[in-house]
């Protein structure tokens, strides 16, 4: 909990909610007739609009990405370390605007909403929502804000894909595309641990076939357990050794299945305090999302034929360690980027946090993303004039 | 912009696509875009320059040279450009090939270590040559494949390697009738202009 707030914070931030009734259709051909979605913003939207950063979330990301809700808050947002006044993504200079996502467990339509037509919790019948599907409600929240083109889209992981999809989908409605640590597609390796993560939460006796809320119980251990999967694939090896090598709990081995190494008290402790959180139908509607992303599907793999649609400039981001997302992904996007003759840059990151490394600030990573975004600032101060 | 920078400006056509290896803070790229309509990437590994690059919105990609460059397709770039770096590959002959490979032309520029003051410091003094325009020590240069003049010429007729032009130009990038008789000698800057 901060006494005062630090100078460089957002501040206290409220979210808000926008209601939205034309009906969706998702691209598994089913239709929301009515949803909401939940956002914040930092800084001020200057008179033309043209000042819009678009923060897209990860797997397990909100729309809470900067700031704190109240004074009592023990942490802040999510990317608190990237978002506020002077940081990479400064909000003297940029509007910056988070939302959770369609199918997201914090305030936005999903499982865990009531189905307007039921009037029951959506549960296990929650369509699954894609990639696409969240661009397209991400460009409705976009009119409704009267941005009509963001002067950039940031996102790491599942959100770079996002920001790929908008470059391809609304070409003109953004000047700048950040993605980071991110990939084209899922490996094959990617999906086989999202599979494992889904069957250990389908698998957990409390999941009633995802209607777990109807019975008032949670899939604890199975989103738990989800959840510690994915934890050992975000971090690398080398960050585990340094932070718990082999410490122990006692002086000796107790020959049981109790706690005794750290790294294992650890991943029991992430796996747990995630089920507090977040929703089992959502993290594993999140999972089915990435799967489904192959933009290049719709040009028979050919990434560089489908992205000759973009106009903006990118910033490819990637990290050494990252074995999750590995450099060699984010490389795919920017050779296509290359070979369709698009503004791009790319920046490999030496960082010991693996996939995590998105989120931390690691100076040659903020100060990339700082300058990517200076150029984006400057060219906005001179269309103006 | 460097003066060696300036010669191989006038060799590049307008509007074609350049690939600059190793083009540091970018100012070729960044003269070359904004008064030539060039559409072009530079390679860098400097974090520092390659910040300033991103910052001055000049394509730059982190890419290290000597792990190779087999993500660029064949002639997928009118030239490839190499300023004063040949020098420091693991392999400058195979890196040779492969911009020749990418690209339908390449500029090369590089240190004439057979220039008359090298010659003097390693034949009179014995000893490594260290000067203003070549500052490092033998056991800390970047500069690993030192070549003259003529070693460059012997190599690309050695490869078949087409050379369209050449300049050879002192320390201030001038050239001088002298340089143009005997540049292994006189020439501190040799610069080529080669295809296949």
């Amino acid at each position: 909990m901060p006494d005062t707030l630090p100078a460089n914070s957002v501040g206290v931030v409220v979210p808000q909610i926008a209601q939205f009734d034309t009906p969706l259709t998702l691209s598994c051909g089913q239709t929301l007739s009515s949803y909401q979605l939940v956002y914040e913003t930092y800084g001020e939207l200057n008179q033309q609009a043209s000042n819009a950063i678009l923060i897209c979330h990860a797997l397990s990301g909100d729309h809470h990405a900067a700031g704190y809700h109240t004074m009592s808050d023990k942490k802040p947002g999510w990317w608190d370390s990237a978002i506020g006044p002077g940081k990479a993504i400064d909000t003297n200079q940029f509007f910056v605007v988070s939302l959770n996502n369609l199918g997201g467990c914090c305030g936005s339509t999903g499982p865990t909403s009531i189905n307007p037509e039921t009037n029951q919790i959506w549960g296990a019948h929650f369509p699954i929502v894609t990639v696409e599907d969240w661009v397209e409600s991400q460009a409705r929240l976009a009119d409704r804000l009267g941005i009509r083109t963001f002067a950039a889209i940031v996102g790491g992981s599942l959100g770079g894909m996002q920001v790929l999809e908008w470059s391809i989908r609304f070409p003109d409605r953004l000047k700048a595309a950040a993605i980071i640590a991110s990939a084209p597609k899922l490996s094959t390796q990617n999906i086989a641990f999202n599979e494992v993560a889904r069957q250990s939460i389908r698998r957990d006796p409390e999941f009633h076939d995802g209607n777990y809320l109807d019975q008032e119980t949670v899939p604890t251990n199975g989103l738990g357990l989800a959840r510690m999967l994915g934890h050992i694939t975000y971090l690398s090896d080398d960050a585990m050794g340094a932070k718990f090598g082999r410490q122990m709990r006692h002086d000796a081995y107790q020959y049981n299945y109790g706690i005794e190494f750290e790294v294992e008290s650890y991943l029991r402790y992430q796996g747990e305090a995630f089920t507090k959180r977040f929703d089992a139908n959502t993290y594993m509607l999140m999972t089915k999302a990435l799967d489904y992303f192959d933009p290049a599907a719709q040009a028979n793999g050919d990434l560089a034929a489908v992205l000759s649609r973009a106009q903006c400039e990118f910033l490819l981001v990637s990290f050494t360690t990252d074995w999750r997302f590995a450099p060699e992904r984010s490389e795919e996007i920017v050779n296509a980027l290359v070979k369709a003759g698009k503004h791009v840059s790319y920046t490999k990151i030496e960082a010991a946090e693996g996939h995590d490394a998105f989120l931390f600030p690691i100076p040659r990573y903020m100060n990339a993303l700082s300058s990517f975004l200076t150029r984006v600032a400057k060219r906005l101060t001179t269309e103006v004039k | 912009m460097r003066s060696d920078l300036e010669m191989i400006d006038e060799w590049i056509q307008p509007n074609t696509r350049v690939l600059d290896l190793g083009c540091g803070p970018g100012e070729l790229l960044q003269h070359l875009i904004g008064n030539k309509q060039v559409h072009g990437y530079g390679l860098e590994i400097d974090p520092e320059n390659l910040n300033i690059c991103i910052e001055k919105g000049i394509p730059v990609l982190e890419q290290n040279i000597d792990e190779g460059l087999h993500n660029f397709e064949d002639q997928s770039f009118d030239l490839v450009v190499m300023t004063h770096a040949l020098q420091q590959f693991r392999r400058p002959d195979l890196l040779l090939d492969e911009m020749l490979r990418i690209g339908k032309e390449c500029i090369i520029t590089f240190p004439n270590f057979g220039h008359w003051r090298n010659r003097i410091h390693l034949g009179l003094k014995g000893r490594m040559p260290v000067s203003d325009f070549l500052p490092y020590n033998w056991y800390d240069t970047p500069n690993i494949h030192f070549c003259t003049f003529h070693d460059f010429e012997r190599l690309c007729l050695e490869k078949s390697i087409k050379i369209l032009r050449w300049a050879a130009v002192d320390g201030q990038l001038k050239d001088h009738w002298w340089i143009r008789t005997m540049p292994n000698i006189f020439s501190e800057t040799a610069v080529f202009h080669v295809s296949r």
